[in-house]
């Protein structure tokens, strides 16, 4: 028996003691847990409930859906078409790796979609999903879901796209949009501007009208899971749709445009309403497809935009500038009127050059023109009158006119891309070029060459103002712009300008513009008296214009001795054509200018395309319709 | 009668099932069962996949607990040092050719079976030790010498888990194993020389550590330094207790559970997802319920007659203690996040299986109390 208790009863107390010890330790350390929990979940109870509101509940803006832009009669320019796209989430940046491999295997992204994916997982604050591609098809969404058990954290998001039913033709007054970049964001703290999905008005009318057309969010709140994936919706403000917009476009006399100088390699057309200012057309030749820009361009196909020497992304109607030559003619015929260098009836020598300083400034016509006024100048584009009638009136003058009809500053069109052309002065060669005027500048600039720059919707904007008797029209593109809640009411046909008079001697204008119905009549453009068909042109289409050939390149004494002519010049070296007109000649409505790149001669060229354009646009007198409102209230 | 005293006749079947702590096994059972309701509601209101597969295994370690009540002690008397062998190479086995399973080898796989040695190594240890001292006189116990072997006992699976790395199992073996030594009578400047050794140390096991390890301590010291990091689950685990307030947000609405912002929420987590639902009232009774555990492993060491019976149930209401202690303390944000689970709550076979047997060991301690072991030397 001892065998089995010798000394145990020694061994057990002190087990005894040492357990009571241990167990009483215990019970103070359990105590301590509940010290613990009672901290936790009564006296913190409610910060935690606070912090776990905030884990639970989310805002989410809503994208309102970008209003849509129509044109005068109510025919779709940009619209939204659904778009099923892959988003991401990502758990706090984690697995982003092997989530991107899995995508790649299923899209075949390539190497920069990865990269960016990449980053734009790592960056998304709060889990707020990323776009990982647009625009899917049904073949790829169904890839998508078969392999959803793969993807944690994507899902399939259903956004709206932008749609160009017109593409090229609209390209650059509709322009396009794209993704929010951190300039755009400058000065904006519209915070739908934050959202992945969120689109950009980079060009055009899409640039121009974007802090109207954007709308303004709405916002959700959803309860959701720790990756961010929404589990029910908790409460929901609508956001409002953007304002639709009505351009003052007409829609088929664009699309007339376009068929009519697509056979020019290069070339703009503008088509003005003289009292309004309405742009009724603008056509910039080449052009591009919006639509690549809305499904996501390729860096390829962006390369190719851009490294084309026609340059198709570039709006030429209202960035590109030209010499105007002839066309300018008007401006120094005015400017000579009104600083009274020459009367009405003031006749000028042309005996085909003039001399300065040792130089000689020819007339186009060799055998000169006799003596004209200047009614006739404008009749037979006389370049000795112009330069003679230049020096008489003064740099500062002529400077001075050019401005008021509209040269050497931008207009009020709105649209991004707009030159100002140049329209020299004194102070201007001073100020660029550190040199001081000469009379020979005043020589060149009268016949619209030289340092003169302008960009053909400036000389549509001439034409109108000569055209509605010396009116400062200003070009406009935005015929009214309403959020589908409110009423649209068509304004009131206007015939008068409601634009501040240019001040202008009314003679003086009637006289220019006699000068361009004679162009027509019996001068440079007496071809254009006939329609395409030969037929003459019924009375109430009649109109005037002026031709204009400007010079790429000085011809030297040497080609005019041998008679090199432009057909024997490579095409970037031969003279742009020019024509501007206004009709119909009695009641002035429409004012047009036209430019073909390189082709050779304004009248030949240029004068068909302005003829029947604004044969065209008379014809269908935009002016007067207003069915565009109505179906835009309809929308 | 003196001779009936002494030596006291062996008692019959009906007798040992008598003496099975009946009222200890409806504890035990209303644990678990509080464990199935915490994981039907961390599914989402499911039986699957976790809630009916706990109460299955559940019933099968239970039947193993009587099982092993059963076996006379000096049975684990005999098989103490073999377990604690094959567990050793277990656990060598493990650090060469163990499976990764969470970031750290701590599977085995043999067959059909995942085995996590570390499991056996806790409960052998616990056997040796009894074991041991059961064989030393008072006097002996109090030697420095004599404490040695035990030492080496419990530092070779500390090591060994340390490696994998498992900082949950070593605190536990560590802390468990003391607390055997000091009811045996290690002497109490041992431990305070171990205490001083062990903070001298700590720039060393620092130097040890692994990154995420470090990543741990750091967090838990502060866990704001990194609230979407490190410190998130601890962050989310103690925004889940908080707002479960009083009463808790009620059975199945307990969003950070059911949103996932909490981490595990089957295993380590449980606790959590439990109280967030149940509130401070679900959480005292359900630590309560342990504590009812302890007190009843506490009251059947005492009265075991023998010291293996003794230091056996007390080595095994130490481990259930340290269990839930450090898991709940962890879950609160008072201790690192170390990986230990919450006994028959969590999800996962062989921390069940072990606490099991363990519990079988206790109620077999209790079944024999007077049966007269050996002393071996």
């Amino acid at each position: 028996m001892m065998r089995y208790r010798k000394g145990d009863g020694e061994r057990s107390g002190l087990f005894t003691r040492r357990a009571l010890l241990l167990g009483g330790a215990q019970a103070v350390l359990l105590s301590a847990l509940a010290g613990r929990l009672y901290q936790l979940q009564v006296i913190e109870t409610q910060r935690f409930a606070t912090l776990a509101e905030e884990n639970r509940i989310n805002l989410r803006l809503l994208p309102p859906s970008r209003g849509l832009i129509l044109d005068r009669t109510g025919q779709p320019l940009a619209v939204n078409r659904n778009n099923f796209r892959a988003m991401a989430t990502s758990d706090r940046g984690r697995g982003v790796d092997v989530l991107v491999d899995r995508l790649d295997q299923i899209f075949s992204l390539g190497e920069t979609e990865k990269n960016r994916l990449l980053r734009d997982l790592r960056r998304s604050r709060n889990a707020q999903p990323v776009v990982v591609r647009e625009n899917l098809g049904w073949e790829e969404v169904a890839r998508l879901e078969f392999n959803a058990p793969d993807l944690p954290g994507v899902f399939i998001d259903l956004g709206q796209t932008r749609d160009y039913p017109e593409g090229e033709l609209m390209s650059h007054i509709i322009g396009y949009t794209g993704r929010v970049s951190d300039e755009d964001l400058a000065g904006r703290d519209d915070p739908v501007l934050q959202l992945a999905t969120m689109r950009f008005g980079k060009k055009g009318m899409e640039r121009a009208l974007e802090d109207s057309i954007r709308g303004r969010a709405g916002a959700v709140q959803v309860e959701v899971n720790a990756v961010g994936r929404v589990v029910r919706e908790l409460d929901r403000t609508e956001g409002q749709p953007g304002a639709n917009a009505l351009v003052t476009i007409d829609l088929d006399l664009q699309r007339f445009v376009a068929e009519r100088i697509k056979e020019h390699q290069s070339g703009s057309v503008v088509v003005m309403d003289v009292i309004t200012g309405d742009v009724i057309a603008m056509v910039s030749t080449p052009g591009f497809d919006p639509n690549t820009f809305a499904r996501g361009i390729t860096q390829a196909e962006w390369r190719e935009l851009l490294d084309s020497s026609e340059r198709p992304l570039h709006n030429k109607a209202i960035g590109g500038v030209y010499p105007p030559g002839s066309t300018y003619k008007m401006v120094t015929a005015l400017a000579a009127l009104e600083s009274k260098a020459i009367e009405p009836w003031t006749r000028l020598p042309c005996p085909g050059f003039l001399m300065l300083g040792g130089i000689k400034f020819h007339c186009w016509l060799k055998s000169g023109h006799g003596s004209t006024n200047v009614v006739e100048a404008i009749t037979q584009s006389c370049d000795c009158f112009f330069y003679e009638a230049a020096r008489k009136a003064g740099i500062d003058r002529i400077a001075d006119v050019g401005t008021r009809l509209g040269f050497g500053r931008h207009s009020e069109l709105g649209l991004p891309g707009e030159s100002t052309g140049i329209q020299p002065s004194r102070s201007w060669k001073q100020e660029k070029l550190g040199k001081s005027w000469q009379h020979g500048d005043t020589f060149n600039i009268g016949i619209g060459q030289g340092f003169m720059n302008a960009t053909p919707l400036q000389l549509a904007i001439m034409t109108a103002r000569i055209a509605n008797g010396g009116y400062e029209v200003q070009p406009n593109l935005l015929l009214a712009s309403a959020t589908p809640r409110e009423e649209l009411v068509p304004p009131k046909p206007r015939d008068k300008p409601t634009a501040p008079s240019l001040r202008f001697n009314p003679q003086h204008i009637a006289l220019i513009r006699e000068g361009m119905v004679n162009v027509v009549a019996s001068g440079t453009a007496h071809h254009l008296r006939l329609d395409a068909n030969n037929k003459l042109i019924e009375p109430q289409y009649r109109f005037a214009g002026k031709t204009g050939t400007a010079q790429v390149k000085r011809i030297t004494e040497r080609e005019r001795a041998m008679g090199i002519t432009q057909d024997q010049l490579p095409w970037h070296l031969r003279h742009h054509a020019l024509f501007v007109c206004y009709g119909p000649v009695d009641n002035p409505r429409y004012a047009c200018a036209v430019i073909i790149e390189h082709g050779k001669a304004g009248g030949a060229t240029a004068g068909p395309i302005g003829r029947d354009v604004l044969i065209e646009v008379m014809k269908r007198d935009p002016s007067r319709r207003t069915d565009g409102f109505r179906k835009m209230a309809s929308r | 009668m003196s001779l009936a005293l002494d030596a006291p006749a062996p008692i019959g079947f009906g007798e040992k099932i008598w003496r099975i702590n009946w009222g200890l096994v409806l504890v035990l059972t209303a644990i678990a069962g509080i464990g199935v309701l915490a994981l039907y509601s961390a599914a989402g209101g499911r039986f699957e996949p976790w809630a009916a597969r706990h109460a299955v295994r559940y019933g099968a370690a239970l039947g193993l607990t009587l099982v092993v009540a059963l076996i006379h002690p000096k049975v684990w008397l005999t098989l103490a040092w073999p377990i604690y062998v094959v567990s050793m190479l277990l656990l060598v086995a493990v650090d060469v050719v163990g499976k990764i399973g969470m970031g750290a080898q701590r599977w085995l796989v043999i067959g059909p079976m995942q085995i996590q040695p570390s499991e056996i190594a806790k409960v052998a240890v616990i056997l040796v030790l009894a074991r041991y001292y059961h064989g030393r006189r008072k006097e002996e116990a109090s030697k420095f010498l004599y404490t040695l072997p035990p030492i080496a006992v419990i530092l070779a699976p500390v090591a060994l888990v340390m490696v994998q790395p498992d900082l949950g199992t070593a605190m536990m073996v560590l802390l468990g194993g003391g607390a055997l030594l000091f009811v045996a009578g290690v002497r109490l400047w041992m431990f305070l020389a171990a205490g001083i050794a062990a903070v001298g140390c700590l720039p060393i096991a620092w130097s040890f550590m692994h990154e995420y390890q470090r990543k741990r301590v750091l967090t838990f010291l502060d866990p704001d330094r990194d609230p979407l990091g490190a410190g998130y689950h601890i962050t989310q685990s103690k925004i889940a207790i908080g707002s479960g307030g009083l009463f808790g947000k009620g059975f199945l609405k307990g969003t950070q559970s059911s949103l996932n912002f909490l981490p595990e929420k089957q295993t380590d987590f449980i606790f959590t997802t439990f109280v967030e639902e149940w509130g401070m009232v679900g959480a005292l009774v359900l630590l309560a319920l342990f504590a009812l555990v302890l007190v009843w492993g506490f009251s059947i060491a005492l009265r075991s007659q023998h010291h293996f019976g003794r230091l056996v149930a007390l080595g095994v209401t130490a481990m259930m203690f340290l269990y839930v202690f450090i898991n709940t303390a962890m879950v609160m944000g008072l201790l690192p996040v170390v990986g230990v689970p919450l006994p028959l709550v969590s999800n996962g076979g062989t921390a069940m299986v072990s606490v099991m047997f363990a519990c079988g060991l206790l109620i077999g301690v209790n079944v024999y109390r007077d049966a007269q072991l050996p002393l071996r030397r």
